[in-house]
């Protein structure tokens, strides 16, 4: 495949210091996505999935304890930026973001058309002519008639204010969108005709996406590849038809068979237990209390195994069957 | 008890536990506090029966009326039109202590777990509030109740959960303490609103698997409200589908997957897949616009404007009645003529 490498991270790290202690979000994560491709970042909640999307978009809490690692956007390393050059180089006009719940956090009282055009004029200095001609066609690229331009975001249903916020991502023609569960709060018909939005413009536009979310089902309607998060740290990296189908870690595979499957008759399966505080991760792996297949070596913090091109597991399990740790 | 109850009761012991007629629950809107704007219609003309023990899922998208639905069952709202009628007794005429034995008689499992327990109060004292409400006074009775419907929710030891505070305790805990409150009355029947949609899925079938375990158990009734079609095939004996304040496709379970009739639940089921990784791949039929507003619906069947199937001149005329194309299985829709 002769697909380039567009965002490449590595042992990035982000804690924040709580009164508790210091919690450790994205701990040691390392991943990469081709141009073109969708990576769905799939975790439950506390994971550590959503600090590590503000984490590439540098949309920090103030209680931000370590922020570490390395991270290239083509030949940039964007960690090495100062704060003035990420937002003025980075932000919105190469790695966009739709927050989750953004469409709430709309401005009421700014007509959309208006709110969407805020990227290229104050990101990019467009004139607001020429600015409101991309939006128009950026609406309709989401599926949004241009006669909502002037409309104010309370005129608007949840599904079209969710388009609305996701042309504000796509407006720039930014190379990488970063969503965080873009669609949870959505109808399954809103949510499938959105999912159709992503799909197209990944297609047409040769946009890369990292999608966050809990849901399975929802991480399958635009995955190339899924990258499975637990405890902060990335557990299983696969290709979709992999991860899908042939789940390498003990976690992956129950989270597959805890999912209800609509044509099919197995029950699904629940996971006991409950994940680690990040504040008191456990030494060693930090699924092994409720691993069913736990072994000795378990007390020892597994590093990522490769299995195969791009398929990257941390379970002792599958220590020896493979090249070894590393790329 | 009282001599409406329980001469009702001993008409009703062969009936079904849950009688719905031609309910309608209108929320009056008014601008400036008196002028009256309209009515919306979240729930418009609803017809079902519950039988004892039997595990029924209504599914709807939002705004569909299936929470309001749920609260005018549970008496929380008043039908603008029509009757509940519950173990043979209509719920409008109980007053009093006949109303609180209706109270202790459905359960309530609310959608945000957290939300719905006082943050204020422990576990012991959640749980002991409706015991005391409902006249049991003894504390050691009491005190054996609660410990009873928290071994059955699997919060055991008690000892371990009873002075814990709400926000001690995870989602799926605080989940089942609100499931131990709906059941620590003893109810015949639990309505529960999303149960599931706040927690995360590794929790969210574990809640599941103990509903349906209690429901099978008690042989409760369970009416079990969701936006999930994919949850309810495990979870379910029947399917009511609901569009836009009516109910317009009922069926059991398995009957409703395998041969969806409405041209609604046809649409929602092509919106789901099951996990594969074709799926990126492929483009959703998805039928255009959006569910309509309850205040101003469409005339005729409120589908029709979405519908890839609507007959001109039928369809946006009048209201389609439910007709049974397969045995056992009804759907709202001029197709079936």
């Amino acid at each position: 495949m002769a697909q380039k490498t567009l965002l490449s991270v590595e042992g990035l790290e982000l804690q924040y210091q709580t009164r508790r202690g210091v919690a450790r979000a994205v701990d040691g994560v390392s991943f990469d996505i081709l141009a073109n491709e969708a990576l769905v970042v799939l975790g439950e909640s506390g994971c550590g999935k959503s600090s590590l999307a503000k984490a590439l978009l540098r949309v920090l809490p103030r209680n931000v304890h370590r922020f570490s690692g390395k991270v290239m956007l083509g030949d940039t390393d964007i960690m090495a930026l100062s704060e003035e050059a990420f937002r003025r180089d980075v932000q919105w006009t190469r790695i966009a973001m739709v927050m989750q719940a953004a469409m709430n956090a709309l401005n009421p009282v700014v007509r959309v058309g208006e709110q969407v055009a805020e990227p290229l004029r104050v990101h990019m200095g467009w004139s607001r002519a020429r600015a409101m001609e991309r939006v128009a066609r950026t609406f309709e690229q989401v599926g949004v008639s241009t006669d909502f331009l002037q409309r104010y975001p309370f005129e608007l249903s949840g599904g079209m204010r969710q388009r609305v916020v996701l042309a504000m991502a796509l407006v720039t023609e930014p190379e990488l969108v970063i969503l965080d569960e873009p669609t949870s709060a959505l109808d399954v018909l809103t949510q499938a005709g959105i999912m159709n939005v992503l799909k197209r413009i990944k297609q047409e536009q040769g946009t890369s996406f990292m999608l966050i979310t809990h849901d399975v089902a929802t991480s399958s309607e635009i995955a190339d590849r899924v990258a499975l998060m637990y405890a902060g740290q990335v557990v299983e990296v696969a290709d979709a038809q992999d991860f899908f189908h042939a789940p390498a870690h003990p976690y992956s595979q129950m989270l597959m068979a805890s999912v209800p499957r609509l044509r099919q008759r197995e029950e699904p399966a629940h996971i006991p237990g409950q994940p680690p505080d990040l504040i008191d991760l456990p030494s060693g792996c930090r699924f092994a209390d409720r691993c069913p297949s736990r072994f000795g070596r378990c007390a020892e913090d597994p590093e990522p195994i490769r299995l195969a091109r791009r398929h990257h597991v941390r379970c002792w399990l599958h220590a020896g069957r493979s090249g070894g740790g590393g790329a | 008890m009282s001599a409406v109850r329980s001469s009702a009761q001993a008409r009703g012991r062969d009936g079904p536990l849950l009688a719905v007629q031609d309910l309608h629950t209108w929320f009056e809107l008014r601008q400036w506090g008196f002028l009256r704007v309209g009515s919306v219609r979240a729930v418009d003309g609803v017809d079902f029966e519950l039988a004892r023990g039997e595990a029924v899922a209504f599914v709807g998208e939002s705004g569909c009326g299936k929470s309001s639905l749920a609260r005018t069952l549970l008496g929380l709202h008043k039908p603008t039109r029509g009757e509940v009628v519950f173990n043979g007794t209509r719920v409008a005429d109980l007053r009093g202590k006949d109303m609180q034995w209706y109270r202790a008689s459905v359960g309530y499992v609310q959608q945000d777990p957290y939300g719905a327990l006082p943050p204020f109060m422990d576990v012991r004292r959640i749980l002991s509030e409706p015991l005391i409400v409902h006249g049991i006074s003894s504390r050691v009775e009491r005190e054996r109740r609660i410990r009873q419907v928290l071994d059955e929710v699997r919060l055991s030891p008690a000892e371990t959960i009873l002075d814990k505070f709400p926000h001690m305790l995870s989602g799926g805990q605080q989940q089942r303490v609100v499931i131990a409150r709906a059941l620590v009355l003893e109810p015949s029947m639990i309505i529960a609103d999303e149960p599931v949609s706040m927690l995360d899925a590794s929790v969210r079938v574990e809640i599941l698997n103990l509903l349906r375990r209690i429901q099978t158990e008690r042989e409760l009734t369970l009416a079990f409200i969701t936006h999930d079609l994919s949850t309810v095939r495990h979870f379910a004996d029947r399917i009511f589908v609901m569009y836009a304040g009516r109910i317009v496709e009922q069926a059991p379970v398995d009957e409703l997957l395998a041969h969806p009739q409405h041209p609604y639940t046809q649409s929602l089921l092509a919106a789901i897949a099951d996990v594969d990784a074709a799926n990126a791949r492929q483009q959703r039929e998805v039928p255009g616009g959006e569910p309509p507003s309850l205040l101003h619906p469409p005339p005729g069947c409120r589908f029709h404007p979405r519908c890839p199937h609507a007959i001109a001149g039928v369809c946006e005329v009048d209201d389609p009645p439910q007709f049974e194309p397969r045995r056992g299985h009804r759907s709202a829709c001029w197709l079936h003529r």
